[in-house]
């Protein structure tokens, strides 16, 4: 029992991540219809800020707030930049754009900074176990399901309670039929770009904290179980993403550990992917299936 | 003599290669019910979504009180007093009667959007009761009802609205026409698309016919109701 409930808090905390990468991937999705692949990249400039910081001796709490906000100016900057230029084009078109700025920022990481790991001091108490009922939990994994759900609820009560969350549900629903409303095209579209990097930063900072380390091509790694996630949950659901943000982590933890034989665990993702692909077969919308009109 | 509330003067709007409008001039006086009929694939949703401004225009120009507001957006129309009921509704339907109706209020400020969101409910009694529905549940008549109170909420002069009979059964069908003569009672300018041509015709002050993104023809609602040539080619299979 003790090892079921340790696993499933190890899998929550992997879905944690994916969870909020998803999320921020499903809003932009939906009022963009793009899959936006520079969506890791908020995550590596955060991360290099985070190194930037560390060597000068600023504390993890300030790192933190300065990952949160440096994610979120980035996503807003990358919307402005590059993707507002492309608005109204084919999907594809705006893809292969994504696909540019993730390029764009791991080429100027790897030039003016180095193509090497650049290495940063972990906060070394997440790595403590606390007993809890008898069962023994790293502070980590407690911190992560804990943030996790604290922004959850925060994104649910802007999302259902707030005029630019309930905005941006019209927008993510039917993008045209939001503009006949009176929504800014450009104001939503920001907003959902903020409010992804913000997500994107959550993660980042949990991430971090575990990897203590920046290289220029971790965003594109860190944000593929994200894209996955989001798609198992059905694309453009936000609901869906968080959903299958768990499952995502929750499935790998459950594979490794009980389906898997040792010596086999190197096969985790192939297995995921497997059952995955199963989904796909009986479900190919994905949990929630999303009927989306015509995008901008 | 004053300006037209609303005019469009020579519009042409392209897909790609395709014009779906071609040249199209027409004029909407203040108060004035004007229906523009026409066969599937006429250019009547693209017009309307080129003066609400979904849609560019390749040239031309569209006038608001003798303002050109040619290609602005459609939050700008709506500051301006024209809002659109678009075809086939599109109310969100993840969103409930009370959030579809808060996001159409947009543009206005706090207070405002609290009253008119009581007067739609005094507008549209069932409304009340569905209120924290989600609109995705509603039948196809208090779909419509919704998609009209939405766009009541910014308080439009200039009303337009696409197809606002389709796919409702017949008597539904008298319940969205009852709704457009209160509406016109309350002095609202209205351009309306319908496909219910001898239905619209009836109540219209004048008619535009568009075939193959041209306005062929023109008059009030009686002459037009007269000319068994147009009745034959268009509107000869339409309910009365």
């Amino acid at each position: 029992m003790t090892d079921i409930i340790q696993q499933l808090i190890d899998g929550l905390g992997r879905g944690s991540g994916y969870a909020l990468l998803a999320l921020g991937l499903a809003i932009i999705f939906g009022v963009m219809h793009l899959v936006n692949f520079a969506h890791g990249e908020v995550i590596t400039v955060s991360a290099y800020l985070g190194y930037w910081l560390s060597i000068h001796g600023t504390s993890w709490w300030l790192i933190a707030l300065a990952a949160l906000g440096a994610s979120t100016l980035t996503a807003v900057i990358i919307e402005f930049v590059a993707f507002r230029r492309v608005r109204g084009a084919e999907d594809f078109t705006m893809l292969l754009t994504s696909f540019g700025v993730a390029i764009v920022v791991r080429a100027g990481f790897s030039m003016w900074v180095s193509t090497k790991p650049r290495q940063f001091d972990k906060p070394g108490w997440i790595f403590n176990t606390v007993k809890v009922f008898g069962i023994s939990l790293e502070v980590y994994d407690l911190i992560v399901i804990g943030v996790t759900a604290v922004t959850l609820a925060a994104v649910a009560y802007l999302l259902r309670r707030t005029m630019f969350g309930v905005s941006l549900r019209a927008a993510a629903e039917d993008f045209d039929a939001a503009r006949l409303m009176g929504i800014r095209a450009n104001r939503v579209i920001s907003g959902a770009f903020a409010l992804s990097g913000l997500l994107a930063g959550v993660a980042a900072v949990m991430i971090l904290m575990r990897r203590g380390q920046a290289e220029p091509g971790m965003g594109l790694d860190i944000l593929l179980p994200g894209v996955l996630a989001a798609v198992i949950g059905g694309l453009g659901s936000l609901s869906g993403a968080v959903l299958g943000g768990f499952a995502l982590g929750l499935a790998e933890v459950m594979v490794r550990a009980w389906i898997l034989p040792e010596g086999f665990t190197g096969l985790t993702d192939g297995v995921v992917f497997a059952l995955i692909a199963i989904l796909f077969i009986f479900r190919p919308e994905g949990f929630i299936r999303v009927g989306h009109a015509e995008r901008v | 003599m004053s300006a037209p509330e609303l005019e469009v003067r020579s519009l042409t709007t392209r897909y790609g290669a395709i014009r779906a409008l071609r040249d199209a001039s027409l004029t909407v006086g203040v108060g004035e019910v004007v229906f523009l009929i026409g066969p599937n694939g006429a250019g009547k949703t693209t017009l309307l979504n080129t003066v609400i401004g979904l849609l560019r225009p390749t040239s031309g120009q569209v006038l608001v009180r003798g303002e050109d507001v040619t290609g602005s957006s459609p939050d700008s129309m709506i500051t301006r007093g024209v809002a659109l009921v678009p075809e086939h509704r599109r109310i969100f339907a993840d969103l409930t009667v009370k959030e579809n109706l808060m996001v159409a209020g947009i543009t206005v400020d706090a207070a405002t959007r609290e009253r008119r969101l009581a007067e739609m409910v005094e507008l549209f009694p069932l409304f009340e009761k569905k209120w924290t529905t989600s609109a995705g549940y509603l039948s196809g008549g208090e779909a419509q009802q919704l998609a009209i109170a939405r766009a009541l909420m910014s308080d439009p002069e200039i009303l337009l609205m696409d197809e606002p009979s389709l796919g409702l059964a017949p008597t539904l069908v008298d319940l969205v026409f009852e709704l457009l003569g209160s509406l016109r009672e309350q002095g609202r300018t209205m351009l309306i698309v319908e496909q219910n041509a001898q239905r619209a015709l009836e109540i219209a002050d004048r008619a535009y016919v568009l075939r193959s993104g041209e306005i062929i023809d023109q008059g009030t609602g009686a002459e037009l109701r007269e000319r068994t040539d147009l009745v034959s080619a268009y509107f000869g299979s339409q309910d009365t």
